[in-house]
């Protein structure tokens, strides 16, 4: 029996559960001896003009072995990286004359000890004059105030023309529907951190948790203007990334830049406070969504508008809403679809990649659109949904906006889901409570989804790997995806291990350094197994091929006579028992290795349905979720254990967004949540167990026949709790309630439909 | 200033900073890194260790105020063989760890909630949890994990004694 799609506990989970995982904070490394620590000192101020930098009372500190501000650094700001940003929207490696958010970098100071480092970074004087603050979307856009004047706007990016105005005609009805996608903080659990050590041979070894090592190093190689030839990145573990992770961040760069310039190695780990305002944020929409067809339930029309909040930087926030406008039509057969997106500055932390990155707002957008639809007709929205999604199709279908799905089952989704859930008699519960008027209601909240995974736009052609097998007859398999927390260590061997029946335990996964694995795309966008562990795949099969042209040279036979046993790792001429020569004999006599790549040429679209159950208390405002019922259809799954962990995951960051996160600022930028007491991340009594179906569509675009996992989750979670939450006040006159649907939030909905109702 | 305490049943003397948190004690120097730092307002529990048979964040004590404690970290849970905690074992078996960083904090203040409940329901496991964050997991599995260790037996809800305790 294959080992694929069995339950393998994690191999890496030995150590992590009893000496801890090594992140870049717990390097013991010479390399790293007597490192200075970087402290940073970040702008309080959201706008302003950088008057005066007095770095002198720092200097004197105890410890301190340098500062530096603006005016100590020659390096090229860096550039927006993004064809479609104006290219005047650089950023300075230090403000040396306009801060533009709180938390952009100023200065830095090195000292001996850690402790220091925060002692002294109190004591750099910064006089700053505050400007005016570009805080909302609608505040860019009016184009009054500038976060770079040198632009001449604040558009960073524009997709897109509106909808022609008699886009809606013909129809019986329209919903309108400004709907907000609000920013959130990726928190992963280990802040950023960086370490970095110049050698004698002249190279640099960077240390830096990040998602992908190579892209890391090219990106750092190029803003300081190195040979990428001198830059040696290592990946050590990751404390999670959720997208916010991929790439490098301004600091890792400057603490290779520093180390250089003290002649010592330099560390720096960020505080969560830091972490706060310095990490990228997520989402950060603003959405008008309008959706228009006949009283029988038949959609005819349905638009977008998106406003995306880029901070004040360009990272991937200007492409984000590109993957939003690509994912409109979502599961739907609607005949008419319209998207368009602007992508803004304003004076706020940069916004990047959070799980989903502008795939969940798609899902958002449309499955709000379509509920907002079935209660104006007064039609139940599984109904509404499934009069509307796209037939059942194994032959791509290519959508309004160019999309091509691979294949699809989405009618099917959503029975399961009901099925599970047993809608009907919720549906019943709900009508009794809402018959008593009882003060805890239910809502029923529902999603199907289809969302975009391994689409490697820039990260050139799929993902490379290797393999070797060793005398000693264990293995080594080099991958250039990234893991921090999927589990690849595991996964990737029983990929291996299937082809070449070496145990999995026996089997080490090296990944995350650029000298043994110059290339590499890395772990983002649900990409890894269907590039990455493919590519495994390809390199254990390639691998037993190597093994046999060997084999048959030595035993004299025809390859084709030669049969891999599997259960002994050995090679043999089929029907001679007692013939065989082993993958590890035949490593003893030559190096027995192979290095490949596997480019699928082309994304996955999985998809699946979501039910969620909650209880409102409607005097309080409190949504409590009671069931979260998933269908996720992911195509053939490897290991069942680690792929329900990535969905349970992802519904929980669904949940978070829907209930209760959100990175708020005041009117003049400041943020509101830079603490972990302040920003309400998800904790274990705010969510259920979840109720997980499977459902897997193999996909015709690799040999394994898998899908994305990593981020389904968080796409069909957040609207079936939004929806939830909003179906459970919907009788009492509510319509719609933005997220995070707080107690104070949904209270307010409850009170206001109330007094709209009496008048 | 000096301090003295049993970490994972060895007894230390220490000359620090009175102001060492002993999360940095412990850290940077015995030099046990299995404990981590989330946070800096005592949210996020990854920095949890326990101090005379309590389980307590690391971050919101000073090294001194652990003077003639028994502290125990991730790295004295498992048997001198490297036979592991129930807890450890719980955790793997279910799945309960994802990206690492919040493990160990996790798995201690699970023992600690073993310790207050030997068989709690899976919304006191929840609520005995939530001090700690994961930003990985959902808590799914964790909250199988703990209740899977409870079925075990008592010794999931013990913290091992140590080398000199056992003298």
């Amino acid at each position: 029996m294959s080992i694929l799609g069995t339950r393998v506990v994690r191999t890496e989970d030995a150590l992590f559960l009893t000496r801890g995982a090594t992140y870049t904070d717990d390097l013991v490394d010479d390399r790293l001896t007597g490192a200075l620590h970087a402290t940073f000192v970040r702008s309080q101020v959201a706008h302003g003009r950088v008057l005066a930098v007095d770095a002198s009372a720092a200097r004197e500190a105890d410890g301190v072995v340098a500062v530096y501000t603006a005016e100590d650094v020659d390096l090229v700001p860096i550039p927006p990286g993004r064809p479609m940003v104006p290219p005047a929207m650089t950023r300075p490696w230090f403000a040396g004359d306009t801060v533009r958010f709180v938390g952009d970098l100023i200065a830095v100071v090195l000292t001996e000890e850690r402790y220091q480092g925060e002692d002294a970074a109190e004591l750099v004087s910064v006089d700053i004059e505050p400007l005016p603050a570009v805080v909302t979307t609608a505040d860019a856009l009016a184009d009054e105030v500038l976060v770079f004047p040198e632009a001449g706007t604040n558009l960073m990016a524009a997709f897109g023309e509106p909808a022609p105005a008699d886009f809606f005609d013909g129809c019986e009805v329209v919903v309108r529907q400004a709907v907000v996608n609000q920013r959130v903080a990726p928190v992963p659990l280990e802040t950023r951190a960086a370490a970095a050590a110049w050698g004698e041979d002249g190279r640099v070894t960077i240390f830096c948790s990040n998602q992908g090592a190579q892209q890391a190093k090219a990106q750092i190689a190029g803003w300081l203007g190195l040979d990428p030839a001198v830059v040696h990145l290592v990946t050590p573990d990751v404390g999670g990334g959720f997208g916010a992770k991929i790439g490098a961040d301004p600091e890792f760069a400057l603490v290779a830049w520093l180390a250089r310039q003290t002649g010592r190695p330099v560390t720096w780990v960020e505080s969560r406070s830091e972490n706060l305002v310095g990490m990228l944020h997520g989402r950060g929409q603003d959405q008008v969504v309008a959706i228009g067809g006949r009283r029988d339930g038949t959609v005819q029309a349905y638009s977008l508008v998106v406003d995306q909040d880029c901070g004040a930087y360009p990272r991937l926030g200007p492409v984000l809403p590109r993957l939003t406008v690509l994912m409109a039509p979502a599961v739907y057969a609607f005949p008419k679809v319209h998207a368009q997106a602007r992508a803004v500055a304003t004076n706020t932390t940069p916004i990047g990649a959070y799980r989903g990155a502008g795939r969940p707002e798609a899902t958002a957008a449309v499955e709000r659109a379509v509920d907002l639809f079935a209660a104006e007709i007064g039609m139940d929205p599984a109904e509404v949904r499934r009069k509307n999604l796209l037939p059942a199709f194994s032959e791509p279908h290519t959508t309004a906006t160019g999309a091509v799905y691979d294949s699809g089952d989405y009618a099917a989704a959503l029975d399961k889901v009901l099925a599970a859930g047993g809608y009907g008699e919720l549906r019943a519960e709900q009508a009794r409570r809402r018959e008593r008027g009882d003060v805890r209601q239910l809502g029923i909240g529902l999603s199907v989804y289809v969302e975009i995974t391994g689409a490697d736009n820039g990260l050139g052609a799929g993902e490379s790997a290797g393999m070797e097998v060793h005398p000693d007859g264990t293995a080594t398999v080099l991958t250039g995806t990234s893991p921090h927390g999927q589990g690849h260590a595991t996964a990737w061997a029983m990929i291996a291990s299937e082809q070449t029946g070496i145990p999995v335990d026996r089997i080490t996964v090296v990944h995350g350094d650029t000298d043994l694995i110059p290339r590499g795309a890395g772990t983002m966008g649900s990409r890894s197994l269907q590039q990455g562990g493919v590519a495994v795949h390809r390199a254990a099969t390639e691998l037993v091929e190597l093994a046999r042209q060997r084999a048959a040279e030595q035993l004299e036979a025809d390859p084709a006579d030669l049969e891999f046993d599997l259960g002994s790792a050995a090679l043999g001429v089929r029907g001679t028992p007692g013939t065989g020569v082993t993958l590890a004999q035949l490593a003893e006599q030559e190096p027995l290795l192979v290095r490949t790549r596997f480019d699928a040429g082309g994304p996955t679209f999985p998809f699946g349905a979501h039910l969620v159950v909650v209880e409102v208390d409607t005097e309080s405002g409190k949504a409590e979720v009671l069931r979260v019922v998933t269908v996720d259809d992911a195509g053939t799954i490897v290991n069942p254990l680690l792929a329900e962990g990535q969905r349970h995951g992802g519904i929980a960051q669904g949940v978070a967004q829907a209930l209760l996160e959100e990175v708020r600022y005041d009117a003049d930028g400041n943020p509101q949540t830079s603490t972990l007491a302040d920003y309400p991340f998800v904790s274990a009594t705010e969510l259920p167990s979840f109720e997980l179906v499977d459902m897997a569509t193999p996909t015709p675009m690799n040999p394994l026949g898998a899908k994305g996992i990593g981020e389904s989750g968080t796409i069909g979670s957040t609207p079936a709790v939004h929806n939830a939450v909003i179906d459970a006040v919907a009788h009492l006159g509510v319509r719609h309630i933005d997220m995070p649907t707080t107690p104070m939030k949904v209270w307010r909905a409850v009170q206001q439909a109330q007094q709209e109702g009496t008048h | 200033m000096q301090v003295s305490m049993t970490v994972n049943g060895r007894q230390r003397s220490d000359d620090v900073e009175p102001r060492l948190l002993l999360a940095h004690y412990l850290r940077d120097v015995v030099g046990l890194k299995a404990t981590n730092i989330g946070c800096d307002t005592t949210s996020c529990g990854a920095c949890t260790v326990i101090v005379d048979g309590l389980s307590v964040k690391s971050c919101t004590l000073l090294a001194a105020q652990a003077e003639g404690a028994r502290v125990t970290t991730l790295e004295g849970l498992a048997g001198p063989d490297g036979e592991l905690h129930p807890m450890q074992r719980a955790f793997r078996e279910e799945h309960g760890l994802q990206c690492g960083f919040c493990t160990p904090g996790m798995v201690l203040a699970a023992i600690g909630v073993l310790a207050d409940n030997p068989d709690p329901s899976d919304r006191e496991v929840r609520e005995g949890l939530e001090g700690n964050l994961c930003r990985c997991t959902g808590y799914h599995n964790i909250v199988r994990a703990v209740q899977s260790a409870a079925r075990s037996g008592p010794a999931a809800g013990q913290v091992p004694q140590g080398p000199e305790a056992a003298r």
